[in-house]
């Protein structure tokens, strides 16, 4: 089972998406993530997949595109980065609430201004609080194998999914990759036969009605609910595909944590470069370990108290700036994770990587030396930090 | 999951709701009594009215029922009372009171 073979990761979601063939993509083009639509508008081309491709003048009309679609009955899929992901944001949100399960490749890229397009996390993180499911990747392997996991996620819990990968990082860069067998896919991700569906003539159905205010919250609690269950499927579902292809998922992945004194936690493509990190300190006797957030929505409070509580001192690595003046978005939720933990580690913010700003060994190594001087200081001084920018 | 429509109100509860709120059936209109938004209420006067028919078609709530191809008084329940009725009335058979039922 499996092909071995070498692909960027767009061109992975591509073959992802070819090998479920879902029934409709409405996309539109930007940097990094407009390779995603062009394979996979190839696949069309040559008949490989018999997908309705609505090539649309915006990316407000690619949600657009997704929530009609989906809403009729079909597989709705796009892919989309940066300001275009932006562009979307009220739909986004139209999406989740009706509980359309559309799934959508994201590929990382910083938000303007200043103009940018390489990669850091302040799209997807800007829409945290719309009510999808944000599933990220350390490598092509990670981003093709979430892919793959997305819709029986979505599909299941009636909730749209985002899949994201870091621009140019794990969009562009090539690597080793296992790509699972057709009919394997096939078999995974199964038919899709929504129970109510607007292209069903048997009943007539009404999608996105007002919600005046004696329903509303309820509306929105229903919704809230669907979110935490997500986390049993997302869990069941990566156990399942750890069955089919030897590659287990969970919502967090701990890297040489059991008896770790020191930690990061990183989201995405810099897992990789700080699990090189852990590897060098280990060797020198420090006690490094790295925790990975795969899953950011939901957020996986339980598993992330339990992982870091034992722990002296704790470094969250923030991709985005958040600009609540007192940390990241990722350090915000992994603190208040630990908030009922009965023990807790000192804990720190780093806002790094902005705007494809280089992330090497060196810039975790300056963070675990960190670490250690907090725990030995017994205080963790500042706690909003910026690493690897020019300062005086 | 199939919820009627007619179960769904105020007091039901968040798991009483339809994933997204969605509706299984057609025609749930009826079951929302626009009428209370009135301000203004449609006064029909049979004696007058010669049964033109003109104020029917015109209504933008579907608020005149027709019955044995005469209209009846006005659907009170639903009527909003934007008087377009009484505007293209050519008999003066309706007119507008502020207030009412």
């Amino acid at each position: 089972m499996g092909t071995n073979t070498r692909l960027s990761g767009n061109e992975a979601v591509a073959y992802a998406m070819k090998q479920i063939n879902p029934d409709v993509m409405g996309a539109f083009p930007i940097t990094p993530s407009t390779e995603i639509p062009q394979y996979f508008a190839s696949y069309i081309a040559n008949g490989e997949v018999d997908t309705e491709f609505v090539p649309v003048e915006s990316e407000h009309s690619a949600m657009s595109t997704c929530i009609g679609a989906s809403a009729a009955g079909a597989r709705a899929i796009t892919a989309t980065s940066s300001a275009g992901l932006a562009f979307m944001w009220e739909l986004l949100y139209v999406a989740a609430s009706s509980r359309l399960p559309i799934v959508m490749a994201v590929v990382n890229r910083a938000l303007t201004g200043p103009i940018n397009i390489n990669n850091d996390h302040s799209d997807s993180m800007g829409c945290r609080d719309t009510g999808w499911i944000q599933i990220y990747a350390e490598n092509n392997q990670e981003v093709y194998d979430n892919y793959l996991q997305a819709m029986p996620i979505a599909e299941h819990c009636r909730l749209p999914v985002m899949i994201c990968q870091d621009g140019f990082i794990t969009s562009h860069a090539l690597a080793n990759i296992q790509l699972l067998e057709d009919e394997e896919v096939r078999g995974f991700v199964g038919e899709y036969n929504p129970e109510h569906y607007l292209l069903n003539p048997q009943e007539p159905l009404a999608v996105g009605p007002y919600g005046v205010s004696p329903y509303y919250m309820e509306i929105k609690k229903a919704q809230a609910e669907a979110m935490k269950d997500a986390r049993e499927r997302i869990r069941q579902v990566g156990k399942d595909f750890g069955e089919l292809s030897g590659r287990f998922y969970d919502m967090i992945e701990e890297y040489r944590m059991e008896d770790a004194e020191f930690a990061v936690v990183v989201i995405g493509s810099s897992a990789g470069t700080g699990k090189a990190a852990v590897n060098m300190l280990r060797e020198r006797g420090v006690k490094a370990g790295l925790v990975k957030l795969r899953v950011f929505r939901p957020f996986p409070r339980e598993e992330l108290a339990a992982a870091l509580s034992g722990c002296r001192a704790v470094a969250v690595m923030d991709k985005a700036e958040g600009f609540s003046g007192c940390g990241g978005p990722v350090f915000a939720e992994t603190r208040s994770a630990l908030y009922d933990a009965e023990t807790r580690p000192l804990m720190v913010n780093y806002v790094y990587g902005l705007g494809g700003r280089d992330v090497t060994t060196d810039t975790f190594e300056t963070v675990f030396d960190a670490l250690q001087k907090i725990a030995e200081d017994g205080h963790v001084g500042e706690t909003y930090r910026h690493i690897g920018v020019r300062e005086e | 999951m199939f919820r009627s429509a007619k179960d769904i109100n105020e007091r039901s509860t968040w798991q009483e709701l339809t994933p997204g709120a969605e509706i299984y059936e057609p025609a749930t209109s009826k079951l929302v009594m626009t009428g209370e938004w009135r301000t203004m209420t449609p006064v029909f006067d049979p004696e007058r009215c010669k049964q033109c028919m003109l104020c029917v078609p015109y209504c933008p709530d579907a608020s005149i029922p027709v019955k044995d191809g005469k209209r009846t008084d006005t659907d009170l329940d639903h009527c909003k009372g934007c008087g377009i009725c009484a505007k293209v009335c050519p008999f003066e058979a309706i007119r507008m009171e502020l207030g009412g039922k």
